[in-house]
């Protein structure tokens, strides 16, 4: 199935890309055949095969919540684009 | 002079300990031979400086975080970014008398089989510099090619060890998902992420492995390891099962070229003593790509959703509110290839789509779980070849993503099944390198260290490249 610019825009909102229209013109056919190729998996009658979210069986691992030392703040903000004090800074507002 | 060509790891740890060469004088031999080389290939993006460390040099993907040495991934969202600690995998390697000698080039994020999708651009492959090394771990496989580095580091996705180590005629080993820590590296697909060892010979590569492997408490996906890694002494393969399965020789895809040597492997095999006999994956061809191109793209857009620039990296300089600061920073800072996968992986989670496309690949993930199973009640390994091909030319498959997916279509099955796969060079085709895959069960990394080195023995591949003999 094909996907059209519009749902290429939600896609692209969900994901938080300003994809520009250039970029919309070279991506868009590529999405799709890559898209057409995968969907083979969506045929195959799967319903009575479980799931595998991940190749080995381990179950939660649990750890002792104890303080342990870590990064000072500095540390932690020393490749921040900005930063004002403790924090990391951001421009306000959109959504 | 110390011929880095030729010296193996395993001999420059020993001279090293046993005070035949400094580790001043090692790391000069190797800057020498990154010098005179490097500007050609483009195997690293950054070479560290002497800073007086001991211990044996080793080259490390830039996908892997190194305390106060430049990480990118490949990305131009990374640039500048300086890790404030060492992944699990550096401080082991430290820990056993290793030393960072650079970080090796890679496909953005780790995400392409060529190593063109780099940022920073192509590396080249020393076997003939107009074609590609493979990728995503390019850099890595070159490096140790063309003598600049003893052994690297590597990590695989879907085959992103394995195919550059065929394509530039290494010795590379994809481990048990579970058994080498990810703890401090840049996150792609975390079900299918390995770390891995790229070497010149088989030994060395069990070697490094034997220093990675182990359980990491900070990652819990970690699992100690049921028994010791061995190196492998032994050349003959007597009482090996060894599995060939149909669907990975004759497929159209495959070169006459490869597909000769790999089948000259099988008959060494079997002259070494080994059992050898016909399987059938009848799902892995025909399904591994769809579903791999499923899930490795939707775990990558949830894994690359951290890269907005607030906390590290690339912040777009036109953000006016926080939306266009997210936004701005993923547009200029991401290029094509990370782009197609956060969107296919976006829409393939996305509402209304998730159970047709993620839950169903999750499914026939298991089935593929499963058709391996089956083959190892009947054999210890499989083998097949590891690319279809052998090295392309730079630019052939840019233009077409699908047409460059295709050359991951042997190493992504036992990939999505959470196997280990070792590459092992067989020969050559038209000058170029051929690798056979090996593949086994879990945690049956001994078995493929011991298979490959009785085969490395018996080919004697000689792994320096023609040109730089």
């Amino acid at each position: 199935m094909a996907i059209d610019r519009e749902q290429l825009l939600h896609v692209a909102h969900l994901a938080r890309l300003e994809l520009s229209d250039d970029e919309l013109e070279r991506l868009g056919p590529q999405l799709n055949d890559i898209i057409e190729a995968v969907s083979k998996v969506s045929a195959l009658d799967l319903a009575a095969v479980r799931p595998t979210s991940h190749p080995l069986d381990v179950v939660n691992v649990w750890a002792d919540d104890e303080p342990r030392p870590c990064l000072s703040v500095d540390e932690a903000l020393a490749n921040a684009p900005e930063r004002e004090g403790a924090y990391f800074k951001v421009p306000p507002g959109g959504s | 002079m110390l011929d880095t060509l030729r010296l193996t790891a395993e001999e420059a740890l020993r001279l090293v300990r046993e005070r035949e060469v400094s580790s001043a004088e090692l790391y000069a031999a190797y800057r020498a031979a990154i010098d005179e080389r490097e500007p050609e290939l483009h195997a690293y993006l950054h070479v560290c400086d002497d800073d007086g460390a001991e211990g044996v040099p080793l080259a490390v993907k830039d996908v892997i975080g190194t305390k106060g040495i430049p990480t990118t991934a490949g990305s131009k969202i990374l640039e500048g970014y300086v890790p404030v600690y060492d992944a699990t995998v550096i401080a082991r390697a430290k820990r056993h008398g290793l030393r960072v000698l650079g970080k090796t080039n890679t496909d953005e994020f780790a995400m392409g089989s060529s190593t063109e999708n780099s940022a920073f651009g192509p590396t080249r492959n020393p076997w003939d510099p107009t074609r590609v090394p493979g990728g995503s771990g390019g850099g890595s496989a070159a490096a140790v090619a063309a003598g600049l580095a003893p052994w690297a580091l590597g990590s695989d996705t879907g085959g992103s060890i394995k195919q550059p180590a065929a394509l530039c005629g290494n010795v590379g080993l994809r481990p048990t998902y579970g058994t080498v820590s990810r703890y401090g590296v840049v996150a792609f697909a975390s079900s299918l992420d390995q770390v891995g060892p790229v070497a010149r010979t088989v030994r060395d590569c069990a070697l490094l492995y034997s220093i990675l492997a182990g359980r990491d408490p900070c990652d819990t996906t970690t699992v100690e390891l049921p028994h010791a890694v061995r190196l492998p002494e032994r050349t003959d393969l007597n009482g090996v099962r060894i599995g060939v399965p149909t669907e990975f020789t004759e497929h159209e895809a495959i070169e006459p070229g490869v597909r000769e040597r790999v089948q000259e492997s099988v008959e060494l095999c079997r002259e070494l003593g080994a059992d050898v006999g016909e399987c059938s994956l009848p799902l892995a061809l025909e399904y591994g790509v769809p579903c791999y191109y499923l899930i490795a793209p939707a775990e990558a857009s949830s894994n690359l959703a951290r890269y907005d620039g607030v906390r590290y990296g690339y912040r777009s300089p036109r953000s006016g509110d926080r939306y266009e600061l997210y936004t701005r920073t993923r547009d200029e800072g991401f290029g094509d290839e990370p782009k197609r996968r956060i969107m296919v992986g976006t829409y393939a989670l996305s509402a209304g789509y998730y159970d047709a496309y993620y839950g169903q690949a999750q499914k026939v993930r298991t089935l593929l779980a499963r058709e391996h199973a089956e083959a190892f009640e009947r054999f210890d390994v499989l083998l097949t070849p590891t690319s279809p091909t052998v090295a392309f030319e730079l630019g052939a498959k840019t233009a077409n993503p699908l047409a460059m997916y295709l050359n991951d279509l042997l190493t992504i099955p036992s990939c999505m099944a959470g196997l280990p796969g070792l590459n092992v060079p067989c020969g050559l085709s038209h000058g170029l390198p051929v690798g056979v895959q090996l593949v086994g069960p879990q945690f049956s990394e001994n078995t493929l260290f011991a298979t490959g080195y009785a085969l490395e023995q018996a080919i004697g591949f000689d792994p320096v490249p023609e040109r730089l003999r």
